[in-house]
């Protein structure tokens, strides 16, 4: 490979439980949408914006928060850090509201606050203006973790100079499931970026 | 008019999801928008949404959300005037 | 460093069922766009550019059993025809990427004769995947309404990095009451055909099309009116997830990074396909953002006149709708545009004329702040 590039830090987030790095920074006896806000609240986010996302959002949100405020990455530096992520089933948790909403033509009122979180992408957006990351966003669907496509994107994205940063993962929310895997792809680091250490990162999702 | 100020405040922290202020912070003349309560371009969006669901009131210009949420003041007058429910 | 080119495609739509008939259309100045009376999808008349469903019934060739949806449809037509004239053998070097953004969101619907799992994109990339036995993992890619030009980034890509010779990529969106009754609660919908940049714009119509294309680093059989795809980038404004910035921050830093990987300046772009939706703020940051780059002496026109904003697709239909612009030497008007209506001077295009024209802009801009920029440039 061309570039050198390794992984300086990921995240997981499943069964309650928010890692970094491997290690437990937070867990909760709760339901999904309680334990993301009691993670806000434990882990001292502040970011008021957080209450108006929907569950994806809020999910996505967290798990960048965590990796990024470890990497000591501030908005003031405006870093060129790309975000590539992707899930199974899209924003669906929230389709699924926003069709309830018109389902019964009586009562046919659409939510605004609800209809914008029905596109997968807003949670790049909404990581993007928390940290003032004015980069590269792209945002995919696949049945499970395709490790191999997230590697070479992200590989044509560093050969092309398009980011000196990559934050990439999976965050998927469906229901009652959920999961988040992100990791950070940097210059420095002392894990390889390579399909195999990714694998071996993400698995550990389900250790949890 | 006391009880529909109460009800709005109520509701807006509700619908809008303004977890960290009480219907209590919210003084009856305080800016909705801007410096005040900071609500953005979609919280207009959706009082109006509000104002349909809840009062049976249709706004069909955007344009006029602005002079009526500017504050629980102008909002409940608004209402008071115009509910059909 | 090899090139890497587009090339063969197809147009499904209300304008015809090839991307050179349609084009042909849209050069003569025809819109798609007519009001719709269907209260199934929307309680009052609206505009919008719809896929004939006796027609697509009649261009769809289904050769399997299974039951298909409008969009699969739509789809398997579009690269059906794509497919065809590439002649390219489906191997493990062949990718395939979907663009959308709701897919067969109208399986969520009570009323829909479809599972509702079917409204999970990755069954829908699979249906269109497996109809054509497609060796490889479809890819796909949501990310609003940049998605469909985007598309062409990615695979572009992925070809560099080396995962694939050649990509195909799809695009579609279904005209559907989830994304009438969201557009229309954010206030955003045209009762009238839109007027992109006009003073009395107030707003969007939403149309459907399928389109596809083959994106290839094979520079042998190019279809005639093939481009190169010299840069590209795709930029955030980390400013609000539905409101375009108002300083143009994403698309004007899309713009300037794609230029610098072309080796371009501003001056080397014969003309711009912009995104101009005809929303105020949409159009505005648009101008903004060209006037930043010193682009705003470029021709440029906005498609939404002809086929209303077609969400994922939109990006990658006006592209090749450009491509043919390119390879017929014309600048085509923006149906819909009048008066200047946006605060920074801008070239809209208001007649299609003939004019000699090597390279062009595609740009869009989506919710989630997103903002996607591809320059291409004649082969022939």
């Amino acid at each position: 490979m061309k570039n050198q590039f390794k992984i300086s830090s990921y995240c997981h987030v499943k069964q309650n439980k928010i890692s970094l790095n491997g290690t437990v920074l937070f867990s909760a006896e709760a339901e999904e949408s309680k334990f993301l806000k009691q993670a806000y609240k434990a882990l001292d986010v502040n970011y008021s914006k957080f209450f108006k996302m929907d569950k994806l959002s809020q999910l996505a949100f967290l798990a960048a928060d965590v990796l990024l405020q470890h990497e000591n990455i501030s908005e003031e530096n405006q870093e060129n850090i790309a975000l590539v992520m992707g899930n199974k089933a899209s924003s669906l948790d929230t389709d699924r509201k926003h069709q309830d909403s018109i389902q019964d033509k009586a009562s046919y009122y659409p939510s605004p606050a609800v209809f914008v979180y029905t596109l997968p992408n807003i949670m790049l957006g909404e990581i993007s203006i928390k940290y003032k990351l004015y980069s590269e966003n792209s945002f995919f669907v696949f049945e499970n973790f395709k490790t191999n496509y997230f590697y070479n994107y992200t590989n044509s994205l560093i050969d092309d100079k398009k980011a000196d940063k990559i934050l990439c993962g999976w965050v998927n929310v469906d229901d009652e499931d959920y999961e988040a895997f992100l990791y950070l792809v940097t210059p420095n680091g002392n894990l390889q970026h390579t399909e195999q250490q990714i694998n071996t990162l993400y698995n550990e999702l389900w250790k949890l | 008019m006391e009880a529909l100020k109460q009800e709005l405040k109520e509701s807006l922290v509700e619908q809008l999801n303004l977890e960290d202020i009480t219907p209590a912070e919210i003084a009856d003349d305080d800016m909705l928008f801007g410096d005040g309560l900071g609500l953005d371009s979609i919280d207009a969006l959706e009082l109006i949404v509000m104002l349909d669901k809840t009062y049976g009131i249709k706004l069909t210009d955007p344009k006029q959300g602005r002079a009526i949420f500017e504050s629980i003041n102008t909002m409940s007058a608004y209402i008071a005037e115009h509910r059909t429910k | 460093m090899s090139k890497v080119y587009l090339s063969y495609s197809n147009i499904i739509s209300s304008l015809g069922f090839n991307s050179a008939s349609v084009a042909k259309e849209v050069m003569l100045g025809n819109s798609g766009l007519k009001q719709i009376k269907d209260t199934s999808v929307m309680p009052e008349p609206f505009m919008s550019s719809l896929v004939d469903d006796d027609a697509l019934t009649a261009a769809f060739n289904n050769k399997t059993e299974k039951k298909y949806t409008k969009l699969e449809k739509m789809f398997i037509t579009s690269l059906q025809d794509t497919l065809g004239r590439s002649n390219i053998a489906l191997t493990d070097r062949v990718g395939l990427i979907i663009s959308t953004t709701k897919g067969n969101i109208d399986a969520l619907d009570a009323e829909n004769d479809f599972p509702k799992e079917r409204a999970y994109l990755d069954v829908l990339a699979k249906n269109v995947a497996h109809y054509f036995d497609f060796k490889t993992e479809p890819i796909v890619l949501s990310n609003a309404c940049v998605s469909g030009v985007l598309s062409v980034a990615v695979a572009k890509r992925y070809i560099k990095s080396n995962m694939f010779d050649h990509v195909f990529i799809v695009a579609g969106d279904l005209v559907s009451e989830f994304i009438l009754s969201g557009f229309n609660s954010f206030q955003a919908l045209s009762s009238e055909i839109c007027k992109p940049y006009d003073k009395n714009r107030i707003g969007i119509n939403i149309g459907e099309v399928a389109v596809s294309a083959l994106v290839t680093k094979n520079e042998d059989d190019l279809s005639d009116e093939a481009v190169e795809i010299l840069g590209e980038a795709s930029c955030n404004d980390a400013n609000h997830i539905s409101g375009p910035s108002r300083t143009g921050e994403g698309l004007y830093r899309s713009i300037e990074s794609a230029l610098a990987q072309s080796n371009l300046t501003s001056e080397d772009i014969d003309y711009i396909s912009a995104h101009g939706t005809a929303t105020m703020y949409n159009d505005e940051m648009e101008a903004i953002a060209l006037n930043r780059l010193g682009l705003e002496k470029t021709p440029m026109n906005s498609l939404k006149g002809y086929f209303g904003h077609t969400l994922g697709a939109s990006g990658l239909l006006e592209t090749i709708i450009g491509m043919y612009a390119l390879n017929q030497n014309v600048l085509i008007k923006t149906l819909g545009f009048a008066e200047m209506g946006v605060t920074q001077p801008i070239n809209v295009i208001e007649n299609t004329v003939e004019k000699p024209l090597s390279t062009f802009l595609k740009t869009a801009s989506g919710f989630g702040g997103c903002n996607t920029a591809v320059i291409f440039k004649k082969v022939k």
